[in-house]
């Protein structure tokens, strides 16, 4: 029997009173495709930045094919073969490739020579893995699916053959992840190992041969792909059965809600984020805004939740809305009935040195009943918070901690809180489940179609196309600053939505990798 | 203007430049990977102070120059203690490098010499001598060239030579070496730097040590070249112009030699002038003297191209979970 590529035996790893993994146990066969699951917070990324010298493991040992070794940083890991894609590329932005591949591993004192070799070995690995970039293009330039190449290719250029990706497909589309899946296979075809850190079930069915899943920083199982169903695995992540698709019925539209007419944005530096956006919401439905994040999404939320300027018509309700001025701010929004839960809860929905309970009030402040003449009535403040708290089963339930202290789903949850309970006409929603946990994306789904059912109108933007796909009752897709198209999400696939999010609007026939990419990068180009 | 005037205007540009440049390319070392200084000030200050005094008491200038680094990089590695290793506001370090300069350097100065705050004027040994340039006698009597070479480029000290040969090294540092790349990259990313395997607080701290050398020089040249003793508050200034000249020149060494050309320039012409006549309109020298400051904001508006600082700039380097 041949040695496991990575073997780990009772790996521990604390923050403070945090208990991140504990004792781990994990066997990575050589040549395979392994998964690692678990909701955020389960301590995949931790586990794997250990194995990658980024933290020190309090306890444990680890042995890479049949040794014992000891990883104190990540030079000793690249020394033993163990390459580290992040979820957060580790790229310098305004060096080009070739110098970001060798940073770091250069040859010699001058950098001439070694990156006149490395130009010649990046030249053969991109033919032999089908990685192709441009050594002499800057970082800034390349569209993310690129970026994430360099990454991979970086790791190959250290001699890793032993490659661990942390989340990679998180800012990719559809097209560009198959891509990506395409490389691994061929990585693993020459005799590399792939450990592949996720929390979408879907790609862990269709690449890995083995999943190991983690909960609360314990393993709780290592199962063969083949001999396992995502309902299983879904149990085994959260601990109890969960619902993978959102129950709804069908929508019932009424009268339009908002209704935007050529909506143009234009950001700091004058360049136009949105170019002529029409869309409408009627009450009692969902619109899904599909799109690569940074393609306008952002800003038309902003623009309708009143933290940004913009040009052309907005109704809601019929009446029309301003878009300039000191009566285009938040607050006269929130007096409209528009609801939002901002994209990023960390810096626009929540204060997070801030109380529970001061949080829960933000927006609606000057509500006379959270007012007596001059002062605040913060017991009122407080009594509501505590009410919403526990219905909206924010955990823990002190209205009391501050904001930081909250898992990322719990802080959602007193966003949603917050938002929904005013029961606005019209709901602005932006990545509603990001960073949220498997158990609360289940709950904030079913809050968000209840608030559908009672007639509201509710707009979402998301990156996640299951999500889009699963809640949306129409979908519009962005790209560039512009709608290339609404589809039911009846009668689409996922292939059709990636398409159009690329900027393609001719979906009946088949288009290279290479196209998909070139468009994308062109808009990213112009955006960033 | 005589021909003779815009020599001089010339010559005393260089003397002026030459602190300017020292410190400016020392910001820039430090700047790139990462650190914000604008302590530069203090340092100059220590080691124009510990510079005088030590030539002053020992009666040799390079005695007293070592001791001026010595001082400079010492105060850089306080820099580097509460910035890199404590993590703590670079903004604030800086004001209390600054302070902490102003006040320490008119103490001790007074302790030892009981002269106003001031070193004993330096004399002979004691100060840096000029040097001439090879055939600068010979070439003198060439029409406009001759007199530009032997008079303005010239007859400076040592250390004027050593801050513009400064430049094309700090350049191929930079952009030609395996440390410059990293140098570079750690002011940028520093988490690049780090998922590399290499270390992001030696290579701040080698940046930090360059800095403090450099500011070394420009004290010394300061208290023993361009004037003959420390007096109080003596840079008055002159680290915080060079630190706009940094941001004029977008962080880079080529450009900061210019930059630093010009503000020295600048202070030439209203030391010799107390009022400039364009005739049409009199300029005030205070206005002369304000216009790196001015000039400084066009450039940060964005106005004559944008200059993009390290991305990484002022941001103590933590480990992401």
């Amino acid at each position: 029997m041949t040695a496991p590529a990575i073997e780990l035996k009772g790996i521990s790893k604390s923050f403070g009173p945090v208990q991140a993994n504990k004792d781990i146990a994990l066997r990575v066969m050589p040549g395979t495709i392994h998964g690692i699951i678990g909701e955020n917070g389960a301590g995949k990324s931790t586990l794997m930045s250990i194995l990658y010298g980024f933290y020190k493991a309090d306890r444990g040992e680890i042995f890479v094919r049949g040794e014992k070794i000891e990883i104190p940083d990540s030079q000793a890991a690249i020394r033993s073969g163990i390459g580290m894609v992040f979820q957060h590329f580790k790229l310098v932005q305004n060096f080009t490739v070739l110098e970001n591949i060798v940073l770091g591993a250069e040859e010699g004192a001058l950098l001439r020579t070694s990156l006149g070799r490395a130009r010649a070995l990046l030249k053969q690995l991109s033919e032999e893995y089908e990685l192709h970039v441009d050594p002499d293009a800057k970082i800034e330039d390349l569209g993310v699916g690129m970026q994430q190449r360099v990454e991979i290719l970086k790791a190959l250029y250290r001699r890793a053959d032993i490659l661990i990706l942390d989340e990679p497909t998180g800012v990719l589309t559809p097209s560009e992840a198959d891509h990506l899946f395409r490389i691994l296979e061929g990585l693993k075809r020459e005799g590399k190992t792939v450990i592949l850190i996720t929390h979408k079930l879907r790609e862990i069915m269709e690449v890995t041969e083995t999943v190991s899943v983690m909960r609360r920083g314990e393993m709780t199982a290592t199962v063969k792909t083949a001999e396992t169903s995502p309902e299983e695995l879904a149990e085994l992540m959260v601990g109890r059965k969960v619902l993978l698709r959102v129950d709804k019925d069908a929508a019932k539209p009424g009268e339009t809600v908002l209704d935007v007419h050529d909506l143009k944005v234009r950001d700091g530096s004058g360049v136009e984020r949105l170019r002529g956006v029409s869309l409408t919401v009627k009450r009692g439905e969902i619109l899904g805004v599909a799109g690569v994040a940074g393609n306008g999404q952002s800003e038309l939320l902003e623009v309708l939740g009143g933290m940004r300027e913009g040009k052309g018509k907005v109704f809601v309700n019929g009446e029309p809305l301003d878009l300039t001025g000191a009566k285009s701010d938040a607050r006269t929004r929130r007096k409209r009935g528009i609801g939002h839960v901002p994209e990023d809860r960390q810096r626009e929905g929540l204060i997070m040195d801030f109380h529970a309970w001061e949080n829960v009030g933000f927006g609606y402040h000057d509500d006379a009943r959270y007012n007596r003449g001059l002062l605040m009535n913060n017991d009122a403040l407080r009594e509501d918070a505590r009410a919403k708290i526990e219905k909206f089963d924010v955990r823990p339930t002190d209205c009391w901690q501050k904001a930081k202290n909250f898992s990322g789903g719990n802080q959602q949850k007193i966003v949603i809180a917050r938002e929904l309970e005013r029961e606005p006409d019209l709901l602005l929603v932006g990545q509603p489940t990001r960073g949220v946990d498997i158990g609360a994306i289940e709950f904030i789904h079913e809050q968000i179609v209840a608030l559908r059912d009672q007639g509201k109108a509710i707009l979402l933007v998301s990156v996640e196309l299951d999500e889009i796909m699963s809640l949306s009752d129409r979908i519009a897709v962005m790209f560039d600053g512009r709608i290339m198209g609404e589809r039911l999400p009846s009668e689409t696939s996922e292939r059709e939505l990636g398409l159009l999010m690329a900027g393609i609007t001719d979906t009946e026939h088949d288009h290279t990798v290479e196209e998909v990419e070139a468009n994308l990068a062109h808009s990213s180009g112009k955006a960033g | 203007m005589s021909f003779l005037d815009i020599i001089q205007i010339l010559d005393s540009t260089i003397r002026l430049a030459t602190p300017l440049l020292l410190a400016c390319l020392a910001g820039l070392f430090s700047e790139r990977s990462g650190v914000v200084d604008i302590g530069l000030e203090g340092k100059m200050l220590v080691a124009a102070f510990f510079s005088a005094a030590v030539a002053a008491i020992t009666g040799s200038v390079w005695i007293g120059l070592l001791a001026g680094i010595a001082a400079a990089v010492v105060f850089s590695l306080i820099h580097g203690l509460a910035s890199i290793t404590f993590r703590g506001d670079q903004l604030i370090s800086g004001v209390a490098i600054n302070f902490l300069a102003a006040g320490m350097t008119v103490l001790i100065a007074q302790d030892w010499f009981q002269q106003g705050s001031r070193t004993p004027a330096l004399t002979g040994d004691a100060r840096f001598g000029t040097i001439d340039l090879p055939f600068a006698d010979a070439l003198s009597g060439v029409p406009f060239l001759g007199p530009l070479y032997a008079d303005a480029l010239s007859g400076h000290t040592i250390l004027v030579y050593v801050g513009f040969l400064a430049v094309p090294a700090t350049w191929y540092v930079l952009f030609r070496t395996r440390f410059g790349l990293r140098l570079r990259a750690v002011g940028e990313n520093p988490g690049a730097v780090d998922t590399a395997g290499v270390s992001v607080v030696r290579l701040r701290y080698a940046a930090v040590l360059i800095c403090g050398l450099l500011t070394g020089l420009a004290g010394a040249y300061l208290a023993t070249g361009l004037a003959a003793g420390f007096t109080k508050d003596m840079t008055a200034g002159r680290g915080f112009i060079a630190l706009a000249a940094l941001i004029f020149a977008k962080w880079r060494p080529w450009y900061a030699l210019f930059a630093c050309l010009l503000f020295g320039f600048l202070q030439a012409v209203s030391n010799r002038y107390s009022t400039l006549d364009l005739g049409i309109i009199e300029i005030p020298n205070a206005f002369v003297l304000a216009l790196p400051y001015i000039l400084t904001v066009v450039i940060l508006a964005g106005f004559v191209g944008r200059a993009i600082p390290p991305r990484a700039g002022g941001q103590p380097y933590v480990k992401e979970r």
